[in-house]
């Protein structure tokens, strides 16, 4: 504790560290499958980042992670341990999709600032709860969010299969939203300035989450409230002390959360499915964890961070596609690796790193 | 006729509520010792998988559960060396078991039996079948008293009773043992533990090894006792329904049976019917899915008694300075 | 050392070492703790240990009793070396400690507290068995009754100090230390506790007392080791040396706390609480009608043991703690005293708030010192604009101002508060609650854990406040400090205001009394 390090090796060894440690793990994993992992690796690579193609679907993939990976790093700073993501993003879906059905919008653009809201509104109130109760009665945030993560799921069965559902359709997904409320892809935009891409989902979301990245930035480090979450997040009694509400610090730190979170569906929904099907997160909550976790709650930690996990996912495809033996599920093996080595074995690389540059310190001096 | 119902249900009840009550005593131990534990659900799939996979291969279901613990173990051990000796975040490694068990039973799974994941159709040397007491035949023309003999007190497999005794087990040991005493104490005010000349470390390891020895069982429960075989993902959130059997139990294993009791009542209703109708309205069988979870935020939010967790809890113990 | 035939220690100036410490060092990171210490123990006596806040005396004793493990050194116990790598090796060679941070399983009983770790067999009935008759039969014995089965959580400090020592002298201990024994005590509980120790003593336990109150040391022990900086500076025998005398050894130099001030010129009345009473949580009076005021150009110290209600008056004052009732004016004006969020309320009005704990409160240790120095003013227009944004370069230049004006080491606007030494820590606090400009500081405990050439500096800026015609609210346990300081004086003694007095027409012997809850002038009249 009274050792602190460098920033270099605090903020750049110690994760490479974690990270090459979850890595060589993931290999093992996969030589005992009996497979050879410096080939996976290269199908891996080729696949997600090999074509335009492989690109597209990465940087898909990324954005929605770059929300997510937000949603978690925002309730860091406050010293909260947001892991309902999984359930506020599939409300934010529930919100969008509210908005995209409701009016036959004749535009994208008019649609896009209404969807946000709808989507960000509805992540945010599922936020809310959780975080309220924990600032007013103590209930362990974590807990509670695991919990509403189980009754979003159920909600959100129960809405597509009795209330959203296409009559007489058997399968639990809305119907198509107009064109109007269609994001443009990547590929569209690109095809208009003259570069051709090959059709991906990629669409103008990415640009949205470079934006939130931003955003979340000057929240954190250049405003009011962001010097008072961080505040909150180091020290309660330092912070009631400054004149800073906990109970408000906490609602506002979680309601943004949530709506970060529920803003990963303007990228799935609006801008790729264009209806809402069951489970449309697919674990991307859970992910932000792992992104959040390896970026250091850092905007652009998050943004490298969701990058390779869209690495992952889109090479992890391929990967599965070429190499039978390993399926999808290595994606969640590496994921749940880099989980371990970079947050809860964190130590087990900064311990002897505290000890080497305190003995070099005693030496020096 | 409505009697043979309400038995079904009720039997039905009893084998859903085992594998929850068995991870929610290995929870339990843990969290009593000051050791959050969210990767109860992970520890289960593990070793749901395992039972499965090696119950398949050696055909024998007692070899099949010495697996699935030994699965659940290690991934005990994993966290024990992160929150215990190398004082990590707790949370974040119980996330982290839950994403491991996933990919890896998902992963291995198919790699080892080509089945999409799945294990092989257990035969019945590689399930725990139900057992019939003794005199369940003598006493079945009896009115009432067969009847609930027969579906209700016997007819489940040995897992189930041993699920059912390890309740008065885990509240003997830990209010009637010297071990039990130094586990709570651990668990609220470490400081005092270690001052008393005990080992933090060595008692909290002892507690989390125990938690990952039930929620073994648990897992095999699933996969070679009521299931003949594991399928993906076949925990289906149930280390999470036992975490907040936990919560709602305020941590005791009197009140932890009967949390787990109603949370598989409430699975039991569930499958049996798609919604219930009372009067004119209907409730959907999703919001008896969701029943559980709400019914422990409420009681998070102490509107229904406060539950307190142990003082200790989710910190690691480091000496101040 | 010539035998003293009439000292208390007299008889024992010949007994055998209890215990035997040489050459013992620790380091904690880069702080060396402990230094090459020797010390040696005298069987059958009481061995005080004073020093100042962070001399190492709690680091020393920490690893006598195996809750720290030495970088080097010897430990002997009764003439035999005794490796003591953990508490079980102190308490199998018979040391107990009564730790200043209670050691206690609060939901637990007082037996099941007792015999944790020192279970007679596998199941609990036969050892709850036998702590019960040996409870009672200690209780008897050494005056120390309390209901085995009472939630130790539920029993008043003075009872929870009772059971760490059953603990000890459960475990059958020979050797018991105690660590800052009486800071949380009341008088009549601290004499009773030095009772209990000497009937120990006269039994032939050794024991090893802790405290920074020279006054005790003169009163129970029979030797006095000085420690300093983490070193052992000298043992004397109690009867041969002063107060004076240890306290110049503790400090390292004639220690001159005689602040340079002028008499006060107080003004108006600026605040003033009138019959504020606070009852917490657990149902305890912290406050009980308290009525004071304080006039700008005046320093009102508040003196009396912690734990007598001090800190809660200034929490309340501050706007961080609420009060059950009374009332509190600023100016003539009243102050919602009903919430724990009304800091920055108090800040509008012109209150600034030194606290107590700079670590808990006055800080973030995470923060940089130019986040640190706009603390809880973050707020003013010229540290935040619209939207939101903060100003970082106006933060960053007025923190380099006050590092200049309050000579704050290293001078580094970009270092993390965790970085600077106890004195400076404060002087960052310092430096923003009165540059912010207040017409009342309230200041708790301004030189705790703050190197003596600080203190000097710290001292002066307050009487420089005072000069300039504000009002200050002083809390301090250290009584030097307060009559050093103080214009007027408050004590305290269990929530409520046992008496005010002039600073310059009173002593310490009157303070004592009224920090003991005892009314003088009552005393003399009876």
């Amino acid at each position: 504790m009274n050792t602190s390090l460098p920033r270099w090796v605090d903020l750049g060894l110690i994760p490479a560290l974690n990270l090459t440690l979850a890595f060589l793990v993931a290999g093992l994993v996969v030589v005992f499958i009996g497979e050879n992992p410096v080939q996976a690796l290269r199908f891996l690579v080729v696949g997600s980042l090999g074509s335009s193609y492989g690109i597209g679907f990465t940087l898909f993939y990324a954005t929605t992670f770059v929300f997510t990976g937000l949603s978690v790093a925002i309730a860091f700073h406050a010293g909260l341990f947001n892991i309902g993501g999984e359930g506020q993003a599939a409300l934010g879906g529930i919100g969008a999709t509210l908005v995209c059905l409701a009016v036959p919008w004749p535009h994208w653009t008019l649609a896009l600032p209404f969807a946000l809201l709808g989507a960000g509104l509805f992540g945010a109130a599922w936020a809310f709860l959780p975080g309220y109760l924990q600032a007013k009665r103590g209930s362990h945030v974590v807990i509670t969010t695991i919990m509403f993560n189980f009754i979003a799921s159920a909600l959100v069965v129960y809405l597509l299969v009795n209330v959203m559902k296409v009559p007489g359709s058997m399968s639990p997904e809305t119907r198509n939203f107009a064109p109007g409320t269609h994001l443009p892809f990547m590929h569209e935009m690109l095809g208009a300035i003259g570069i051709t891409v090959a059709k991906t989902p990629m669409n103008l979301s990415a640009l949205l989450a470079l934006l939130a990245a931003f955003l979340t930035w000057v929240l954190i480090w250049r405003t009011r409230l962001g010097y008072e979450m961080r505040a909150f997040g180091f020290s309660e009694p330092a912070a009631v002390y400054a004149g800073i509400d906990p109970v408000k610090i906490t609602v506002i730190a979680m309601v943004l959360s949530g709506a970060m979170a529920g803003m990963m569906a303007l990228n799935v929904v609006m801008g790729f499915q264009h209806r809402l099907v069951l489970d449309y997160v697919g674990g991307a909550g859970f992910v932000g964890i792992a992104v959040s976790l390896m970026g250091r709650s850092h905007p652009l930690g998050v943004v490298l961070a969701a990058i390779l996990f869209g690495i992952l996912y889109q090479g992890g495809a391929e990967l599965a596609f070429e190499m039978p033996n390993i399926s999808r599920e290595m994606i969640v093996v590496i994921q749940a690796l880099v989980i371990l080595f970079t947050g809860a074995l964190e130590n087990l690389v900064r311990i002897p790193m505290q000890r080497l540059f305190a003995r070099s310190r005693t030496r020096a001096a | 006729m409505e009697l043979e119902i309400l038995l079904q249900i009720a039997g039905s009840s009893l084998r859903l509520a085992t594998p929850l009550l068995l991870a929610c005593l290995a929870g339990l131990y843990s969290e009593r010792a000051g050791i959050f534990d969210i990767g109860l659900e992970g520890k289960m799939l593990a070793a749901a998988f395992m039972a499965g996979a090696v119950a398949a291969v050696t055909g024998s279901a007692w070899v099949g559960l010495l697996a699935g613990i030994a699965a659940s173990m290690v991934l005990s051990l994993i966290h024990g060396l992160a929150s215990i000796t190398l004082k990590g975040n707790q949370l974040i490694s119980g996330v982290a078991i839950n994403f491991l068990a996933s990919g890896l039973t998902a992963l291995v799974g198919q790699n080892w039996f080509h089945q999409g994941g799945q294990t092989p159709q257990l035969t019945a040397g590689g399930r725990f079948l139900a057992l019939e007491l003794p005199l369940t035949e003598t006493l079945a023309p009896i009115p009432v008293i067969g009847p609930i003999y027969q579906h209700l007190i016997s007819g489940h497999n040995i897992l189930v009773y041993l699920a059912l005794a390890a309740v008065p087990a885990t509240w003997w040991v830990l209010f009637r043992t010297r071990f039990g005493l130094r586990l709570r104490a651990v668990g609220e005010n470490p400081g005092a533990v270690d001052t008393a000349g005990i080992s933090v470390v060595r008692l909290r390891y002892a507690a989390v090894l125990i938690c990952g020895l039930l929620c073994g069982i648990a897992g095999a429960y699933l996969s070679t006792g009521m299931a003949a075989g594991f399928v993906r993902e076949m925990t289906a959130g149930k280390g999470f329904i036992a975490l907040a059997a936990l919560i709602f139990a305020k941590w005791r294993p009197w009140p932890a049976l009967g949390a787990c009791l109603l949370f598989g009542f409430l699975e039991a209703i569930g499958i049996r019917y798609q919604g219930i109708t009372i009067g004119s309205i209907v409730i959907p069988v999703q919001f008896m899915q969701a029943l559980p979870y709400i019914l422990t935020v409420v009681i998070l939010a102490g509107f229904v008694g406060k539950a307190v967790p142990p003082k200790a809890g989710g910190r690691p113990y480091v000496k101040e300075r | 050392m010539p035998p003293q035939p009439g000292s208390p220690a007299g008889g024992a100036a010949f007994a055998p070492l209890a215990i035997e410490l040489s050459g013992i060092s620790k380091s904690f990171g880069a702080v060396q703790a402990n230094r090459d210490i020797h010390l040696a123990v005298r069987r059958g006596t009481i061995h005080g240990i004073v020093g100042e806040n962070g001399a190492g005396k709690s680091t020393l004793m920490s690893i006598l009793y195996g809750f720290y493990e030495a970088d080097a050194g010897e430990i002997r116990i009764n003439g035999r070396a005794t490796p003591i790598r953990d508490s079980q090796a102190a308490i199998a060679a018979g040391i107990g400690m009564v730790h200043q941070h209670f050691m206690l399983v609060e939901p637990f009983t007082v037996l099941e507290n007792v015999i944790l770790g020192a279970e007679n067999g596998p199941l609990l009935r036969p050892s709850l068995a036998r702590a019960r008759t040996e409870l009672t039969r200690l209780a008897k014995e050494y005056e120390l009754q309390v209901d085995p089965d009472a939630v130790v959580g539920e029993l008043s400090v003075g009872f929870q100090q009772r059971v760490e020592i059953l603990k000890a002298l459960y475990r059958e201990c020979d050797i018991l230390i105690l660590d800052e024994p009486t800071g949380v005590l009341t008088p009549a509980e601290a004499d009773h506790l030095f009772r209990i120790l000497e009937h120990l003593k006269s039994e032939g336990k050794t024991i090893l007392l802790i405290t920074h109150k020279l006054r005790e040391i003169m009163a129970a022990t029979d030797e006095v080791s000085v420690m300093r900086r983490g070193e052992m500076v000298r043992t004397l025998t109690t009867a041969e040396t002063s107060p004076a005398e240890l306290a110049e050894l503790m400090v390292g130099r004639r220690v001159l706390l005689r602040v340079e001030k002028t008499p006060a010129t107080p003004g108006p009345v600026l605040l003033e609480t009138r019959d504020l009473s606070l009852t917490d949580a657990k149902g305890v009076e912290r406050l009980r009608a308290v009525s004071l005021e304080v006039r700008a150009g005046e320093i009102l110290g508040i003196a009396g043991v912690a734990g007598n209600g001090q800190s809660e008056l200034l929490e309340v004052l501050a706007g961080i703690a609420p009060a059950t009732s009374g009332e509190v004016r600023l100016k003539g004006e009243p102050l919602d005293i009903s919430r724990t969020t009304n800091a920055d309320d108090r800040r509008r009005r012109g209150i600034a708030h030194v606290p107590e704990d700079r670590h808990r409160r006055g800080l973030v240790m995470p923060y940089q010192t130019w986040e640190n120095t706009s603390f809880g003013y973050h707020d003013l227009p010229k540290f935040c604009a619209h939207l939101g944004l903060m100003k970082g370069d106006a933060m960053r230049e007025d923190a380099r101002g006050k590092i200049e004006r309050f000579d704050i080491r290293p001078p580094d606007p970009n270092l993390k508060a965790a970085n600077f030494s106890g004195g400076n820590q404060q002087k960052i606090v310092l430096a923003r609650e009165i540059e912010c400009g207040p017409d009342v500081l309230l200041i708790g405990q301004p030189t705790r854990g703050v190197d003596i050439g600080a203190i000097e500096f710290i001292h002066r800026q307050i009487v420089a406040l005072r000069d300039a015609g504000k009002a200050i609210i002083l809390v301090s346990v250290e009584l030097d400090e307060i009559q050093a300081l103080s214009d007027r004086i408050v004590v305290m003694f269990d929530g409520r205001v046992s008496g005010t007095r002039q600073a310059a027409d009173t002593d310490e012997r009157e303070l004592g009394l009224l920090m003991a809850g005892i009314e003088p002038d009552k005393g003399a009249a009876a």
